[in-house]
């Protein structure tokens, strides 16, 4: 350690300050996990849309299933419902969330352009969407057979999200689901 | 198309919102809760924008976090409770104001850190040369002399 | 063809910049005097074609050329013509050549302007300058070329500069703040020509000291501007948010700031010469780290730029390259045993010292701040926000230890002082401030410690200022006499230190005074607000070149006499569609009113307006122009010209001895 040395420190930290920055731009400080991640579905109560029924918790969970933050004055919720029918035909259970929207147009929404929902939560005043920490539509969690939040995607559900991200984690849920 | 996602890129990073503040009159039970919800919008972090408080924010969910905001005031939560509610919901992220534990211990004490240590370099600083000042030759050590000498020599041979 | 023609310049300039980088560089190692005397021509020419192409992108936005792309996305025809010239440096391409424009220009000053240095250093100073305008033209050049064409394709109109940026102050922030950022890269020349050499002694702190003042005092004002625009364009009345992009101006500006007092040491008492060094090296490498921040993506900003991951790598590798290669240089090169200058505790340098710790801490707590989130994301440990309460609470302290050193600062002597002395000078000083401290606050009510704390620091500074004045003129035969004697780096200190005085009282006054209301008002209402009557008149529909607006008229009295008429709009811009809120603001040295408008509310004619009343914003605005116009005038000092008078003499000696 002669006095030398301490002209290396300023090289050292900048060598640190480098690789965090290196790493940096490989990170997208806009991506945000959800802060449900591994807690349970909040509880609720409100109306189910098209009918008189008040839903609840219980009338989601059960199974590993897909829950569908959407609206229809969301212009990425249309690019998005044509690949949600797609999985909802090869049997993958997904609930929607109407988020801030109004009865009547959602209801004409799905008439028009099909109903990949298994029920529709109306969430018209954000409620729920508050309680999840939903920032915007579309957003898509997915949640094990006890109704635990395992995963939210933010923003459209296309061939490749699903395939590279939200397939395998929806798999190992099942799989793991069956077996214990 | 190119031109057509350049513009939309430009106008969703630069058209951020910023000028668009949007004014809301909310009517408050006392100028205290006025004060708090001015405090509290000031230092909750838009999840959704890019990096701005929601009170300066005019993305919805800045809006509903207000509106959210001024109904817990009214109902009497405490600031504590308020923040609690929103980082369960939105996660640390939403605090501009970092909580003090875990990983943010080094933030808060870096400072202070950082501090102590210059102001160590800097005493150990103005010893040394306070003894220079006092005694110049004194305060060489003996390996210091050494060097001194051959510097000495070598300039000595140089010239 | 023009845009070409401006393309072809750049790449000249490129060539140029990598001609000077190289040959009088190798002039400088190999003694080739030929090489060495190519510099200056070689920093001209760089010059002359960078302005060329400037010029021919300017002239493409100014004669609404939509070939372009760069025009088609950040211009329109209904632009008035000077925002079409600023449109230039409204978007990244075009503030990257602006970059390069400047830095060519301060290549050109430094070898117009000291012919007398040694040729020895200037040629090494210019190649090191020259070696960073490559990277820039590269960057340009590889990642961004703003002369790319639309074609066939071309759109009829173009999609318009982002009204934000529709503003005066936004026409001469960014040059002003670039001027700044990009002048500390003189200092670095220097620093790392010395380090070259192998000579770091008085003469090359005396050298670089102008050049660090100049940058220094244009990076106040460029930082001062961008504050004043985001008060009153914003629309909400707030003048500085700790953003990673008012960070990475801010930065540069701190360490600047301790490496122009270091400097002071160097160059008087050839002290510290190692840590001028490397604070040279620090404030050059914030400045390309702002560069990195603002133009990669890593940290989110209201400001940013469009980013591009690409343009993010080439940036780092170019910081690595100029920091990490710069920093290695340092550690091998610079002199590792202190000189033998010795000074007392009590003096002049111990308070120099004072003053770089300071401004240092708070350069890196602002620096590990910024860059605690992307830190904390790097190692997977989740997502932080750190925003203006961490900066406020950690910077607010920081500057309070600062101000009892300053006002000691200019009172007492180099070398050696003593306490019995500073006792005596500062006796009076410190009565009076302390009397001040508790007097003024009380006439504005209610009584604010804080406010109180700050007047008393602040008349601290200026007493002890006036004191020091005081001193002179009395030494001297007669005041005429006295006042001459004084120098224009006397006067620099003098007035910057008042300047930050002014920036304390402003920035603490206007944050404990400030009143805000947020309401909903309908024509003919009156509210008060801290004693003045703002009465709503009316909402009219007016037009301007490129927007619509509708406009309020609010008329304000104080007492039942008339103070001002203000009219704040809601603005929509026909080529975007964009909406604009333009805040009304009536200024004065010790209030500002200010007014603006929201949403119509309800159906009968009512709108959401915002209030503000803001005592003593100005002076944080003064001080900083005050703390530009003391580094001018401290560069201006003839003990910069007499001295270069000097060494032309020596060099000459040096040549004709070669």
């Amino acid at each position: 350690m002669g006095p030398r040395f301490k002209l290396f420190l300023p090289l050292f930290l900048f060598a640190l300050l480098a690789i965090v920055l290196f790493r940096g731009l490989f990170l997208d400080p806009s991506e945000m996990p959800s802060a449900l991640i591994d807690r349970p579905l909040p509880s609720f109560s409100l109306p189910a849309l098209g009918g008189d029924r008040q839903l609840s918790r219980e009338d989601v969970t059960g199974e590993v299933a897909l829950l569908n933050v959407w609206a229809t004055w969301c212009v990425s919720c249309r690019v998005e419902h044509p690949y949600l029918k797609q999985l909802a035909d090869k049997g993958i259970p997904i609930y929607g969330l109407n988020y801030k929207d109004s009865d009547s147009a959602a209801q004409r929404w799905l008439d028009e352009l099909g109903d990949p929902y298994r029920l529709n939560i109306a969430d018209r005043e954000g409620t729920l969407g508050v309680d999840l920490g939903v920032y915007g539509a579309p957003e898509t969690y997915l949640l094990d057979a006890n109704g635990v939040v395992r995963y939210r995607h933010v923003g459209v559900v296309d061939a490749q999200v699903w395939e590279t991200v939200l397939e395998p984690l929806y798999r190992e849920l099942k799989t793991g689901q069956v077996a214990p | 198309m190119r031109l057509l996602c350049s513009l939309v890129a430009i106008c969703l990073v630069l058209l951020s919102g910023r000028a668009l503040a949007l004014i809301e009159t909310y009517e408050f039970s006392s100028p205290a809760l006025e004060a708090r919800y001015q405090q509290l919008s000031e230092e909750l972090r838009c999840p959704k924008c890019q990096n701005q408080n929601i009170a300066d924010s005019n993305a919805p969910i800045a809006q509903d976090l207000r509106k959210l905001l001024h109904q817990q005031l009214e109902a009497g939560a405490s600031d504590e409770e308020i923040l609690d509610y929103m980082v369960a919901r939105y996660g640390e992220f939403v605090r501009y104001r970092p909580r003090f534990g875990g990983t943010t211990v080094l933030l808060w004490l870096a400072p202070v850190l950082l501090l102590l240590a210059a102001i160590g370099v800097l005493l150990a600083t103005l010893r040394s040369r306070a003894k220079v000042a006092d005694n110049p030759d004194a305060s060489l050590t003996a390996a210091e002399q050494a060097r001194l000498q051959t510097m000495l020599d070598k300039s000595e041979r140089d010239s | 063809m023009i845009p070409e023609i401006g393309h072809f310049a750049l790449i000249i300039a490129f060539c140029l910049s990598l001609i000077l980088a190289t040959v009088p560089a190798w002039g400088a190692w190999r003694g080739n005097s030929v090489a060495m005397a190519l510099a200056p021509s070689l920093a001209v020419g760089m010059l002359v074609f960078v302005a060329i192409s400037f010029a021919c992108l300017a002239t493409a936005f100014l004669q609404d050329d939509f070939s372009v792309q760069l025009v088609a996305s950040h211009s329109n025809s209904l632009l008035p013509p000077i925002y079409k010239f600023s449109a230039v440096w409204g978007n990244h391409e075009g503030s990257l050549l602006l970059w390069a424009l400047i830095l060519a220009f301060w290549t050109a000053a430094v070898a117009v302007l000291s012919p007398q240095l040694p040729l020895l250093v200037l040629s090494r100073v210019l190649s090191v300058m020259g070696a960073i305008a490559i990277g820039f033209m590269a960057f340009s050049l590889f990642t961004s070329n703003p002369f790319a064409r639309l074609l066939p394709g071309a759109p009829a109109d173009g999609g318009d500069l982002n009204p934000l940026l529709q503003d005066p102050g936004l026409i001469i922030h960014p040059p002003l703040l670039y001027m700044g950022y990009v002048g500390f890269s003189v200092a670095f020349a220097f620093a790392i020509a010395a380090l070259l050499g192998g000579r770091l002694d008085a003469s090359w702190a005396r050298w670089s000291r102008p050049w660090t003042n100049i940058a220094w005092g244009f990076l106040s004002l460029g930082i001062m501007l961008g504050s004043w625009w985001a008060y009153y364009e914003l629309g909400w009345g707030g003048w500085w948010f700790w953003d990673p992009v008012e960070n990475a101006s801010f930065m540069p500006w701190l360490a600047g700031t301790a490496l122009i007092h270091s400097l002071a040491a160097t160059e008087k008492r050839g002290l510290f010469k190692s840590w001028t060094v490397l604070l040279a090296i620090f404030a050059f490498s914030l400045s390309l780290l702002g560069t990195f921040l603002v133009r990669s993506g890593v940290l989110t900003s209201v400001h940013a730029f469009a980013t591009d991951p690409a343009r993010g790598m080439f940036i780092l590798v170019f910081l690595a390259v100029v920091v990490g290669g710069s920093l290695t240089l340092y550690a091998f090169r610079a002199p590792a045993v202190s000189s033998r200058v010795g000074f007392d505790w009590v003096s002049r340098e111990s308070l120099l010292l004072c003053n770089n710790v300071v401004f240092l801490v708070a350069t890196l707590t602002v620096l590990f701040g910024t860059l605690f989130p992307l830190i904390v994301d790097a190692m997977g440990l989740g997502k932080v926000s750190v925003g203006p309460p961490y900066f406020n609470a950690v910077f607010v302290p920081l500057m309070a230890l600062l101000v009892p050193v300053m006002g000691m600062g200019p009172v007492s002597r180099w070398k050696r002082d003593n306490v019995s002395r500073w006792r005596q000078q500062l006796l009076i000083p410190t009565a009076v401030a302390v009397l001040c401290g508790i007097t003024l606050p009380l006439l504005h009510a209610p009584y604010n410690i804080w406010v109180a704390l700050a007047v008393l620091l602040s008349s601290w500074l200026l007493l002890g200022l006036l004191q020091d004045f005081w001193q002179r003129l009395r030494n001297a035969s007669s005041t005429a006499s006295g006042v001459k004697r004084l120098t224009p780096s006397y006067w620099g200190m003098v007035i910057a230190h008042l300047g930050f005085a002014a920036c304390v009282i402003g920035i603490v006054a206007t944050s404990q005074y400030s009143v805000e209301h947020d309401l909903k008002m309908e024509p003919g209402d009156s509210r008060e607000l801290a004693g003045y009557e703002f009465r709503f008149i009316e909402v009219a529909q007016v037009r301007g070149p490129n927007f619509v607006a509708d406009e309020a008229r609010f008329e304000v009295t104080r007492n039942g006499e008339w103070v001002a008429n203000l009219n704040p709009q809601k603005r929509r811009y026909l080529a975007s569609g964009s909406i604009m809120t333009e805040a009304a603001i009536d200024a004065g040295l010790f209030r500002d009113l200010y007014v603006a408008m929201g949403e119509p509310v309800g159906t009968d004619g009512a709108w959401a307006m915002r209030l503000h009343y803001k005592p003593m914003v100005r002076w944080m605005w003064l001080g900083a122009i005050l703390m530009a116009v003391g580094a001018f005038a401290a560069a201006a000092d003839k003990r910069y010209r007499r001295q270069r008078v000097a060494t032309k003499a020596s060099s000459e000696a040096v040549l004709h001895g070669a």
